[in-house]
């Protein structure tokens, strides 16, 4: 156990293995995206309520979920990094944030324009979650920032990941707060959803899986980069690339 | 055991050592302190031109323009937390000094805090009078905010301590502290707003207590954290 794991802390050894996992999550995430999508769009019955406007939760939720997922990778790769000084973990939060950004804008424009038919409104102040999200992507911005602020690699690591494990610890308080901001506001009430039809749950339940599968594949791909870059004065890459077969 | 061990001082000694140091200096550099007040007061005169003098809608905004404008009075000043002495040196000889580095980030944190938070409070009602609040919610006003200003020098200590010697340090560090300085505005604000609408305020006054004495224990290890970081 302890050696496989300090097999895949090691640049190189983590360069080949994800060459040969990412496709293992990109094929079937996609399949299950399509598959999903499709039973999503076409097969799934309407909603009583919303019509056919509902469907966008497909790519809502899955969204949704994964910005909160990229921010735990990114700060618990952080503390990783900090902790036991692994210079892979780092590369993996270095890698995970702008994934999170992306996925935290995802789910607010999809949100948004969901809430358009429903709420009748882009953008709706007094929704907590809606609130919650687009902190969310602040943070994102700011850890961004930080790194890029920074011209040396290891404390623009070390920096951003106490940022990063500042910010889970608010992250708490900021949903708390903004759940009591919203029912002082009396906001938009969330339409309340009944127990989900099963065929519109399966569905969604693989679009999630789908969605993860991609986000991992994807994950992957930029760690890679990442590793790549942050090694590139090192003797294995320039092997690597010396190869015969190129470093592909 | 060397005789240096024996000798070294106590740890309510260091940590009065540094805030006396700091705010010896503020109190002879009284402009740095005074800025931020008269920003304060400025970013207050600003809503009403922008919208409108009318009394009803002045006495509705009124708690919310008196907390950003605190936020971002608070914010401005934070930048030149460490940065004086980042570039005069002395805060290497904060980091080597065997005394624990969060116990003197505290006194300074404390230090910033009676010269950039504690004014605003004082000097709060006086906006709050052109705003027309009632003198009943000037209590709660100065109470919230008292609170929240400690809790926001300390966390935006972690933002300083991070950002120090950065060249965009200052818009830098308010694009790091906004966002996860959000629940402290919103819980002060709204308190404030509940007060003068007579409703009950003591959730959102209870919750910015807790969150004060959240961030006294935890944020000064933080704030070490990443000074020891950033002048690695």
């Amino acid at each position: 156990m302890w050696k496989w794991f300090h097999q895949l802390a090691s640049p190189p050894h983590f360069y080949r293995l994800s060459a040969i996992l990412s496709p293992w999550l990109a094929i079937p995430g996609l399949i299950l995206i399509v598959y999903g999508a499709w039973q999503g769009l076409f097969v799934v019955p309407m909603d009583y309520q919303q019509g056919d406007a509902f469907r966008i939760i497909y790519v809502h939720v899955p969204a949704a979920y994964l910005s909160l997922m990229a921010y735990m990778i990114m700060a618990g790769a952080g503390a990783i990094g900090l902790i036991w000084r692994i210079k892979l973990a780092h590369a993996v939060a270095a890698a995970a944030a702008p994934l999170g950004a992306a996925f935290t804008f995802l789910a607010l424009a999809t949100g948004s324009i969901w809430g358009r038919p429903m709420w009748g409104t882009w953008w709706e102040w007094g929704d907590p979650r809606m609130m919650s999200e687009l902190i969310l992507l602040f943070l994102y911005f700011g850890y961004m920032a930080l790194r890029s602020a920074i011209d040396d690699t290891a404390k623009a690591d070390k920096a951003s990941a106490v940022l990063a494990l500042v910010g889970i610890v608010n992250v708490v308080v900021v949903h708390f707060s903004v759940e009591w901001w919203s029912s002082l506001h009396q906001g938009q009430t969330v339409f309340k959803k009944g127990t989900m039809d099963a065929d519109m749950k399966a569905a969604l339940l693989v679009m999630l899986l789908g969605f993860t599968l991609l986000f991992g594949s994807m994950l992957l791909r930029r760690i890679r980069t990442e590793v790549l870059h942050r090694e590139r004065r090192t003797r294995w890459v320039r092997e690597m690339i010396l190869s015969p077969e190129g470093g592909a | 055991m060397n005789a240096g061990t024996d000798t070294m001082p106590g740890l309510f000694t260091g940590l009065f050592a540094t805030a006396k140091r700091d705010l010896l200096l503020a109190w002879k550099r009284p402009g740095d302190v005074l800025n931020p007040l008269f920003f304060f007061a400025m970013v207050c005169t600003l809503f009403p031109l922008a919208v409108g003098p009318s009394a009803e809608q002045l006495e509705f905004s009124g708690p919310g323009v008196l907390w950003v404008a605190a936020l971002l009075a608070t914010l401005l000043s934070l930048n030149s937390l460490f940065l004086t002495d980042f570039e005069d040196g002395s805060l290497d000889h904060l980091l080597v000094s065997p005394q624990p580095l969060p116990v003197l980030v505290l006194g300074k944190v404390l230090a910033h805090w009676l010269t950039a938070g504690l004014p605003l409070v004082f000097i709060s009602p006086v906006l709050a009078i052109t705003y027309r609040m009632p003198f009943s919610v000037m209590g709660v006003m100065m109470l919230s905010l008292a609170l929240g200003t400690l809790s926001l020098s300390l966390l935006g200590s972690i933002g300083a301590a991070l950002t120090v010697g950065l060249h965009r340090g200052t818009a830098l560090l308010s694009l790091l502290i906004l966002p996860l300085a959000m629940p402290i505005m919103i819980l002060g604000a709204n308190a404030v707003s509940l007060a003068a609408h007579n409703d009950i305020y003591s959730t959102g006054i209870w919750a910015l207590s807790a969150y004060a004495i959240g961030s006294l224990s935890l944020a000064p290890y933080a704030t070490a954290a990443a000074l020891r970081i950033s002048n690695e």
